[in-house]
């Protein structure tokens, strides 16, 4: 229980910044279509090795980052658009994992990976988990300069002589590490809960970058160990728990958030003098 | 490190060296085989102010996206001797910014430092300077912290020129500066521009109102995929140049042939 405390902790560091930065390139779906594709190499990884966390991390890792790179050449050589291309081969890899789990797997595998489970989380998978949330928050303090200005105006940084898709490949690698690192807690379904939701709502409580990412960081830092706690209390799964607690905190947020929340749209404040 | 911090914000001399060169050299680029930019050659004038201009589809951004490296030419190319990519401002249309960021006026006109500060230096207190200077030269002092997405088109445009003031270019290259902008705002920026040429700077922009182009910019490239003429502005607008312009674009043909002007060259050569 404590180590899953921690390791959800870490989660919350790595997890809450990448979900932020998705959300505002208006990325949302991406994170979604990420955690699919790195399934089958998870099963590779299983049916190789066992319920063997390296395996499987390496095994999702390389299909994650497979995709990325294909989708990535795939846009730049043709005429389809990134997320066309993604959307593809996404779909394609999930469907590979699927097939490799059933033929060669039990349905209690395919829901394993799938769902993880966070009581389960031992001393490696800490090293792992956390190791990614520092990596990911240093690279991501590394390139944020580049990469809010490749979503801003990507023809500017260009024109001063930048190779801005560079920035977006090393962003999209951290996305997948931080799916991998939360698969083993949370599966890979529900990884990406832990990304999205927080950053979502945090973009309704703060109104520059800096706040938002506080926010997001807090909101998985409370969903994390609350959502802990009360699947060790009640005894429900531990990852729905979390993501379902994040969840509620969005819907609150929808309805009371100030920086655009329905209660700000019905209550309204006087308008000001200029 | 203090001094090297502020070393890094002074200004550069803007003029460039008498021999410098920027044009193009036979210049083709192409969408999926049809050439938006077709053979086309000559320099712009240092120094001064140059108007690109030419019907809808004339090609005329794509010059400058050209000139930028952000295209990759079919054929011909760039002719860019004395000049860095440092020296060169660039002005996107508006359209490709997105302006739902979340991120301040500051923010955005500080972006015009990157030459300078690139990934990690601090912006410092000259930086600063800079940034609230300009945005009062473009009429905007005291909105350096408003988030972007609450401004006018208008006064979106203005921050853009200030990021430009901030980046102190020798060569600047604005593309539809004045797209859906009141007259008072396009007003005061041609203002700026005539200011730029004044300081010898050279500019570079596309537009698509024939007066801006008579009144403001001593040289046109008159251009419809083709180059139509290039020169002192009253020598190019004229109506049979204006008018070749137009039946040059409004030409659609299903089943182009492939063109062959090169081969010709190399065989007669």
């Amino acid at each position: 229980m404590r180590r899953a405390l921690v390791g959800c902790i870490a989660l919350a560091f790595g997890c809450g910044p990448i979900g932020l930065f998705l959300v505002m390139r208006r990325m949302s779906l991406m994170g979604d279509a990420m955690s699919h594709a790195v399934l089958p190499g998870a099963a590779v990884g299983y049916l190789l090795a066992g319920l063997s966390l390296p395996a499987m991390s390496i095994g999702g890792f390389i299909a994650g980052v497979s995709v990325v790179l294909i989708a990535g050449l795939a846009s730049r050589f043709t005429e389809l658009k990134e997320d066309a291309s993604l959307a593809a081969f996404y779909l394609l890899s999930l469907a590979a994992g699927v097939l490799l789990v059933t033929r060669f797997g039990s349905q209690v595998d395919l829901i394993h990976i799938l769902f993880g489970s966070v009581l389960a989380v031992d001393n490696a998978a800490l090293y792992l988990v956390s190791t990614i949330a520092t990596l990911s928050m240093l690279t991501l303090a590394v390139i944020y300069r580049p990469l809010l200005l490749e979503s801003l105006d990507p023809a500017f940084l260009r024109a001063s002589g930048n190779r801005g898709g560079w920035y977006y490949q090393i962003f999209m690698l951290l996305v997948v590490l931080n799916l991998v690192a939360g698969f083993q807690a949370l599966g890979t379904l529900m990884s990406v809960g832990l990304m999205m939701i927080p950053a979502v709502s945090a973009r309704l409580w703060a109104q520059s970058i800096g706040y938002m990412l506080l926010f997001a960081i807090g909101i998985a830092l409370f969903s994390g160990y609350g959502g802990l706690l009360l699947s060790f209390h009640f005894d429900l799964p531990s990852g729905p728990a979390i993501i379902l607690l994040a969840g509620s905190i969005y819907a609150v947020s929808l309805l009371i958030a100030p920086a655009g929340g329905v209660l700000g749209r019905y209550l309204r404040l006087r308008h000001l003098e200029r | 490190m203090a001094w090297r911090l502020l070393g890094n914000v002074t200004m550069n001399s803007v003029s460039l060296s008498s021999d410098a060169q920027f044009g193009l050299d036979n210049l083709t680029v192409s969408y999926q085989r049809r050439p938006a930019i077709h053979h086309l050659s000559g320099r712009f004038t240092l120094g001064s102010s140059n108007a690109i201009y030419g019907p809808n589809g004339a090609g005329k951004s794509t010059v400058l996206k050209a000139l930028l490296g952000l295209v990759r030419p079919d054929h011909g190319k760039v002719i860019c001797d004395g000049i860095r990519t440092a020296d060169i401002a660039y002005l996107p249309q508006a359209s490709d910014i997105d302006r739902s960021l979340p991120i301040t006026v500051a923010d955005l006109v500080l972006t015009g430092l990157w030459q300078r500060i690139g990934m990690f230096r601090a912006a410092g207190k000259a930086g600063r300077q800079r940034v609230s200077a300009a945005l009062t030269t473009v009429g905007l002092s005291g909105f350096e912290h408003r988030p972007i997405y609450q401004l006018s088109g208008g006064q979106f445009q203005r921050v853009l020129f200030a990021r430009i003031l901030v980046q102190d270019a020798k060569v600047i290259l604005l593309d539809e500066p004045f797209n859906s902008i009141d007259a008072k705002t396009t007003e005061e920026l041609l203002a700026l521009i005539n200011q730029w040429v004044l300081e010898q700077r050279t500019v570079i922009a596309v537009l698509h109102d024939e007066q801006q182009v008579r009144n403001h910019f001593q040289h046109t490239l008159l251009l419809a995929r083709e180059m139509i003429a290039w020169g002192p502005t009253h020598k190019v607008l004229t109506p049979t140049h204006l008018q070749r312009a137009r039946m040059n674009v409004a030409v659609w043909d299903e089943a182009p042939p492939v063109c062959h002007r090169d081969d010709a060259v190399v065989t007669a050569s």
